[in-house]
């Protein structure tokens, strides 16, 4: 939709559209859901029915249920049911073990579920609120306090987009901390989604000789200051790479990872052109005291080690009406947010009055994100 | 039913072959087993504590295990080369060589996942990637397709030679109508998992050091120097070790299939350097970082300096006949071009696509220890599951391994 609506100059280098017939019945872009892979294990008169009757049965499936009730036969069935069978044992001497009380069993149940869970992508309305209230239910029985977790989806007519005022970045690095607070980003690496990039005065926009790692007072004489992170692109290479969908763009725009679905193999991250990407290398930690509590399933919610995270333009604020943490941080009003789509929001402004270029254009990957200059 | 009976023997008798053998044999084993068993400690504290125990960070987010990873595909596909001229162009001096070459593959192959698998953030959900189950990215992701050329490669070069075995075995000779289909898919294979694998990091438009039309060829003239190499050299110890024959001609003639590939190998080499130097631009400063180091890091100089002479010299050792036919020089030109092309290929070719970051960063990586030690164990894997496969093959091509002969 965003490609009909687009209201920007785009290069067009020869990359085709990617077009909307590829989404599948599971409601989301492109294939992969599994409702393909049942073809196999059918005869060919039956197949188009089939695959209108997995479609179907996969609105209201959840995780393993998504794959598990479908038609097969005897044969995969067998296979499957052994598979089941063997995992389950496990998941019930731990879940019915005569020794541990209620709360362990339940958490056990939750763990569980967890583990084998669908890939966020792919589910359902009910099956998002499901594992929001497990993963909620979860933290309750394991810290004894409360959060809020949304899995808000994207909203129709809304195409999120950022600009960047060069002339009024000082460099103060409010968005930085801010950022930092409003994720739950690991604490101990000091992960940052937002690098400022420090140049000097009459050499243009040289990345090469910048400094996004400052330690001085701001802002420094004969500089200026250019703030990047995730562009939100609209063809963005990330997703085509990630070998098990566990990254994807949002109808509204948005990039976002799976925590839960990621494998953390790192393709992305090679495949990003504007480092907007960062890793888990280990445990993240934030202060019990810190955390916001206020989170969203794909944004700022508690991640794990050894999967990817990144820039949402805070999810669980846009996607509620509010502006990104970064934008109500900033001192100086250099940063500007906003739908796209709608005519006359202040963003659309800046696209339509102000001399705007992105980043590395040439790529093609089409970036949501403009810089422009008083 | 009876096949069945006959697997269960083979079974046995290969189980009792692996466990005996000389005491050098058995030093070795044990050698092998406990650089294992420190690999997998290693990889538990891995497991424990994250990938932050290894060098890699935000800004060179692949390292030592994908660099491995990728020099060894070209050691699997390498094989090849052998199977090429045994199955297809019926040449019968390669008999000999193919079944240990096809080994190799498997060995290559296993090191291969297990250094993919070393990689992963998340090795416990890895059955998202299983086709079915999880969500397989096909055909967008190109690390998918790796998934399924690898395991299609892997599962081509175990039944043929399985087969074949199976069928000496037995004392009958293998039926060439059953196993040329495979073979001849094999040599497709071949050149398919290391184009695949070179697109993986070719599709990249974030990495210009990757995205390059030569990638792909290069890494097969290099896989095609690197692995013959290495079969030259294990054939070398085998034959020594061995009561297995394998004749001069057969080593000379795998020797000239390294040379030929060296040959080319060092053109394309040129040809790249020519690229990044004679009009630098933006793109070229990951060569002068490997090359030259930017901004005074120079982490890679001391590899990419090891290893250009010591390509350009085995490549000229080989190319004088004489010089080739003096097995001296040759195993002494096969070892230096292996390593040479294990630093090119590996380090020389992963860590630099990464510096300079994608805003002009320069950030170094070198190993940890933990890294290396996971690293040495997956290549003891290696060697260990090729020792074990190549003594079985021996045992029954030799004819000491036979269906109801008892000793």
């Amino acid at each position: 939709m965003s490609s009909k609506n687009k209201t920007w100059f785009s290069l067009n280098l020869g990359r085709k559209e990617k077009e909307s017939s590829k989404s599948c019945g599971c409601g989301k872009t492109s294939g992969g859901c599994g409702s393909s892979s049942n073809s196999q294990h059918i005869s060919n008169e039956d197949f188009d029915e089939a695959v209108i009757a997995a479609i179907g049965d996969e609105r209201q499936k959840d995780g393993f249920d998504q794959v598990f009730d479908v038609k097969m036969d005897r044969r995969t069935a067998f296979k499957k049911l052994t598979a089941s069978l063997a995992i389950g044992a496990g998941a019930v001497s731990t879940s019915c073990s005569m020794l541990s009380g209620d709360e362990s069993k339940e958490k056990a149940q939750i763990d569980w579920e967890e583990q084998f869970k669908g890939n966020y992508k792919l589910m359902t309305d009910d099956e998002k609120n499901a594992t929001v209230n497990r993963l909620v239910r979860s933290y309750q029985l394991r810290t004894g306090k409360n959060l809020n977790m949304s899995s808000k989806n994207a909203e129709d007519n809304v195409l999120f987009g950022y600009a960047f005022n060069i002339s009024k970045c000082q460099g103060y690095m409010d968005c930085v901390s801010a950022c930092v607070e409003e994720n739950n980003q690991d604490r101990s690496s000091q992960m940052q989604y937002i690098r400022i990039h420090e140049m000097k005065d009459g050499k243009g926009f040289n990345f090469n000789e910048a400094d996004d790692n400052y330690y001085h007072e701001v802002p420094a004489e004969g500089h200026f200051y250019m703030g990047t992170q995730c562009f939100h692109c609209d063809n963005p290479p990330c997703v085509d790479v990630c070998p098990v969908q566990a990254t994807w763009r949002e109808d509204d725009g948005l990039v976002v990872v799976d925590y839960d679905w990621c494998v953390g193999c790192r393709y992305c991250m090679a495949a990003c052109p504007y480092d907007g990407r960062r890793f888990n290398w280990s445990k993240p930690e934030v202060p019990e005291a810190d955390i916001n509590k206020n989170q969203h399933y794909l944004g700022n919610r508690m991640r794990k080690k050894g999967v990817m995270e990144k820039c949402t333009f805070c999810v669980q604020r846009s996607r509620a009406g509010k502006n990104p943490a970064c934008v109500e941080a900033c001192p100086t009003g250099a940063r500007i947010f906003g739908n796209l789509l709608d005519p006359n929001s202040t963003i659309r402004w800046v696209l339509e009055n102000k001399k705007v270029f992105r980043l590395k254009e040439d790529l093609g990957t089409e970036p949501k994100f403009w810089y422009f200059m008083d | 039913m009876r096949r069945l009976k006959v697997f269960k023997s083979l079974v046995m008798d290969s189980l009792d072959t692996i466990t005996h053998g000389s005491k050098r044999y058995h030093i070795w084993m044990a050698a092998l087993t406990f650089i294992m068993l420190v690999g997998m400690y290693c990889y538990t504290i891995q497991l424990d504590q994250g990938l932050s125990v290894t060098g890699m960070t935000d800004r060179v987010s692949w390292g030592l295990y994908i660099s491995n990873f990728t020099f060894l595909v070209g050691v699997a596909a390498a094989a090849v080369m052998l199977v090429l001229p045994t199955y297809i162009l019926k040449d019968i001096d390669f008999k000999q060589a193919v079944l240990i070459g096809e080994g190799l593959a498997v060995a290559a192959l296993i090191m291969c996942l297990a250094f993919v698998i070393a990689d992963m953030g998340g090795p416990s959900v890895l059955w998202h990637m299983i086709p079915g189950i999880g969500v397989f990215n096909f055909p967008s992701s190109m690390l998918t397709w790796d998934v399924l050329v690898l395991n299609g490669y892997l599962f081509i070069n175990i039944t043929i030679p399985f087969y074949i075995l199976f069928r000496h075995y037995q004392g009958k000779e293998a039926k060439s109508n059953v196993y040329i289909p495979g073979a001849f898919l094999s040599v497709f294979w071949a050149v398919g998992i290391h184009l695949v694998t070179a697109f993986l990091y070719q599709g990249l438009q974030a990495r210009p050091f990757w995205n390059n039309a030569l990638l792909g060829p290069r890494f097969l003239a290099s896989a095609f120097a690197a692995g013959p190499a290495l079969i030259i050299l294990v054939l070398a110890i085998i034959r020594t070790y061995t009561a297995f024959k394998v004749e001069d001609k057969t080593i000379k003639k795998i020797a000239m299939v390294v040379t030929v590939a060296a040959q080319i190998n060092l053109i394309m080499l040129v040809s790249e350097l020519f690229k990044e130097f004679y009009a630098p631009t933006h793109h070229s400063e990951s060569a002068y970082y490997l090359f030259f180091g930017l901004h005074g890091k120079d982490a890679l100089l001391p590899w990419i300096w090891t290893a250009i002479p010591l390509n350009v010299l085995a490549t000229v050792l080989l190319t004088f006949h004489k010089l080739r036919n003096n097995f001296k020089v040759l195993f002494f030109s096969c070892f230096i071009l292996f390593i040479a092309i294990w630093i090119e290929k590996g380090f020389g070719l992963i860590v630099p696509g990464f510096i300079p970051g994608p805003y002009g960063k320069i950030a170094e990586y070198l190993p940890t220890k933990i890294e290396v030690g996971v690293t040495l164990g997956i290549w003891a894997l290696g060697a260990f599951v090729f020792t074990i496969l190549a003594k079985t093959a021996i045992g029954i091509e030799l004819g000491k391994l036979r269906y109801k002969k008892k000793k």
